[in-house]
């Protein structure tokens, strides 16, 4: 089953490698990460997507809770939390077909982030599932590549959100 | 004040009295820093590896950090088996590196290695230092993430440039580590449920592991045992935990423990984990392990809680309130008597299944070294020995009786050979009072012999007893069981190199015996010599180490010694 975890970590050269390298030791596959600022200038937000078990899910988030750099670590569970991904996709776009093309973006959102004489860069934001369904919409019109930002995800504005002080430890 | 000083006084701050190392030339700063003064013994190694044993040798009998310094490069990669070595045992280590100038890193300078980055799976937490105001917090951080929570190794390099920068130092006060909360108690209602779990057993057993130890919850191991008259068995990791002439311990489970102590863990209704991973060694067949069993879980690491086996009640906390808490709710949920039968059945099984070997007039037997030294030292109580990984390790296992915690010093789970003879150094740094006699075998011997030089010259002396069977013994052991008798590359012959002599050529005294009565001799004049020894007692090469449950077997189905095992083997 696959699972969103939400990991905040110290802004701290290192903290990115140090999650990601417990995750290929213990054995675990991710199948997108995004890393990315918070509303904290010293922590920033990784967003992973796994495809794991419970059991396996929940040793994830005690091995990485045991990381020093790690604040705290959260999944995303789907009704409670809202996720986005980002996709560029470059299309092949003849005068013939544009058209059509452009009445497909119509229908999701997307903007042309770029236009050129025989292809169109296609901006969309939405659920993954929103671009999974763009994505093989416009494959048949010649998709040439394409680049998606992985999942980013927040607790739903219903939640309260939790935020722990920095602790300082006296000794 | 220098960087490399303000290491220094951080050090002497954090209470470090040795520390053990070998210099080069991204660590000169430290170095010229330590001729300036400190009150820091440093013991110089022959090998970076050798520092790094040393160092956890020294944790391991003293219960404070070990401290290991290298220079920058191959001086911080040997330092990797030691670092490994710690995170499997929680042994708590400070690995002190330098590293290349700041401004030559990611050049591939001279010297220049990632060691932050090689050693990131197997630390805590690690820090390249990029600035010297920076030094103090980091230091005292290290110290604070490897000796809090589950121990552990941490390292920390430190480019020469920082090592050279004038700065104001003032110690660090406070640490901020707004990541790192290990758990300060257990739950109330969880030691709530695991006393009613315990009281209500018929057959509870305590299994013991190393993190009894690291805890410093020995004393209230004991006090809980005794109060509800609990079996205990200790781990390879948590020997020395529990006095072994105590008539609750029974012995240490797992592939080479004795019969009765893997059927008392396996046959137990309640098992209660204290500071124990489950480690496959101990298991054997998962599916088969102790299937009856309601399992209490107390450890101080929630990632342990199920990660091998079902915790039924787990506790997450620091061992010693932990078992306090629990014996005193114990107390009052105790039925008077409870255990004896259980007691009783366990002390019949070890009646039933001795520890056996084929004993023969003609040849030296491996397991008699051990038994040798068991009578020669026992009733002592200066005692602290150390091992390398093999057969004699586990001979030592079985045979050796530790009867004061941090007294029995080896390498559990990354099974480190060549870990006994630096170990033993660092034991003997740690307590100078102590005999310091490390078990080995001539294939660990050979791994890290050259510290037999730091011995004799820092005037740290052990006696390394060498159960030389001139062959890979545990691996030759294996193709013999499970490979057709293929012996394949595991011959290094009795008598190359001359380990007595060897010895000598190092300053220490060497003896080579080849019976039980040159044995005895040598054993009684090296452990009165007080000076380095080696003992080379050339055992019979055949001889098999039993009972072994063979790897993925159930660990209740126990291969014991036959006297026809002994004739084909």
């Amino acid at each position: 089953m696959k699972h969103t975890l939400s990991v905040l970590v110290e802004n701290k050269p290192g903290a990115l490698t140090r999650v990601t390298s417990m995750f290929a030791r213990r054995g675990y596959n991710i199948e997108s990460l995004a890393v990315g600022p918070t509303e904290r200038d010293d922590v920033s937000r990784i967003t992973l997507r796994v495809d794991c078990a419970q059991h396996s899910l929940e040793q994830i988030e005690k091995q990485m809770h045991k990381l020093v750099n790690v604040l705290r670590v959260q999944e995303l569970a789907p009704g409670e939390s809202v996720e986005r991904e980002l996709a560029l996709l470059k299309v092949a776009a003849p005068a013939s077909k544009r058209t059509e093309l452009m009445a497909l973006a119509d229908v999701f959102g997307a903007r042309v982030a770029d236009l050129g004489p025989d292809s169109i860069v296609f901006e969309l934001t939405g659920s993954p599932e929103e671009l999974d369904s763009f994505q093989e919409l416009v494959r048949p019109h010649g998709l040439q590549e394409l680049v998606r930002t992985g999942r980013i995800g927040l607790g739903r504005a219903a939640r309260p959100t939790r935020s722990r002080a920095q602790q300082q430890v006296m000794v | 004040m220098t960087g490399a000083d303000a290491v220094l006084r951080t050090l002497e701050a954090e209470g470090v009295e040795v520390m053990f190392g070998l210099p080069g030339g991204a660590i000169l700063p430290l170095y010229d820093a330590m001729a300036r003064g400190t009150t820091i013994r440093h013991v110089l190694a022959r090998h970076e590896q050798g520092a790094g044993h040393m160092a956890e040798g020294y944790a391991r009998a003293s219960g404070r950090a070990g401290v290991a310094v290298a220079t920058s490069g191959p001086g911080a990669t040997n330092l990797v088996t030691p670092i490994a070595d710690a995170w499997m045992d929680s042994t708590p280590l400070v690995c002190i590196t330098g590293q290349v100038r700041s401004h030559l890193i990611g050049t591939d300078a001279f010297q220049e290695c990632d060691i932050t980055g090689i050693t990131i799976p197997i630390v805590k937490h690690s820090w390249l230092v990029q600035d010297v105001e920076e030094l103090a917090h980091t230091l005292k951080a290290a110290f604070h993430v490897a000796q809090t929570g589950r121990c552990g190794p941490v390292l920390v390099d430190i480019p020469r440039d920082v090592q050279e920068a004038e700065f104001d130092f003032a110690l660090a006060e406070t640490i901020s580590l707004p990541g790192w909360k290990p758990p300060r108690r257990g739950h109330a209602r969880q030691i709530a449920a695991a006393a009613k779990a315990v009281a209500a057993a018929e057959r509870p057993i305590l299994y013991v592991g190393g993190g009894a130890l690291n805890a410093h919850a020995t004393d209230e191991l004991r006090a809980l045992a005794e109060a509800a008259r609990l079996p205990v068995v200790t781990t390879l990791m948590a020997k020395s935990a529990f006095p072994e002439s105590h008539e609750l311990h029974v012995g240490w489970p797992g592939m080479h423990g004795p019969k009765w102590s893997n059927w008392a863990l396996n046959k137990a209704d309640v098992i209660v984990a204290v500071g124990a991973r489950f480690d496959d060694r101990v298991t054997g067949k998962l599916s088969a392990f102790a299937p009856g069993a309601t399992v209490v879980h107390l450890d101080i690491d929630a990632a342990e809680i199920s990660k091998i086996r079902h915790a039924d009640i787990p506790v997450v906390g620091p061992l010693k309130p932990v078992l306090t808490e629990l014996g005193k709710v114990l107390a009052d949920e105790l039925t008077e008597g409870k255990t004896e039968p259980w007691l009783r059945q366990i002390a019949e099984w070890e009646e039933q299944f001795p520890l056996r070997y084929g004993e023969d007039n003609t040849i030296l037997k491996p397991q008699r070294v051990l038994e040798a030294l068991q009578e020669l030292t026992a009733g002592r109580d200066d005692m602290v020995w150390t091992t390398g990984v093999g057969q004699h390790q586990m001979w030592a296992m079985q045979y050796i009786r530790c009867e004061r915690p941090r007294t029995f010093i080896t390498s559990g789970g990354l099974g480190t050979m060549g870990y006994g003879i630096p170990a033993a150094v660092g034991a003997k740094a740690a307590r100078p009072d102590a005999t310091v006699v490390c078990v080995d075998g001539d294939g660990c011997f050979q791994m890290t012999a050259q510290e037999l030089a730091t011995s004799v010259l820092e005037d740290l002396p052990i006696v390394v007893v060498i159960v030389n069977n001139g062959y890979l013994g545990m691996v030759r052991q294996w193709q013999d069981m499970f490979f057709a008798e293929r012996f394949s590359q595991v011959n290094l012959t009795q008598t190359v190199p001359d380990y007595a002599a060897l010895a000598r050529a190092y300053g220490a005294l060497g003896f080579t015996v080849e019976n039980e009565e040159e044995l005895d001799v040598a054993l009684e004049a090296a452990l009165s010599s007080g000076r380095t020894c080696v003992v080379d007692a050339r055992v019979d090469p055949r001889e098999h180490c039993f009972p072994m449950i063979p790897a993925g077997a159930a660990a209740t189905d126990v291969l014991e010694y036959t006297a026809e095992e002994s004739v084909t083997a």
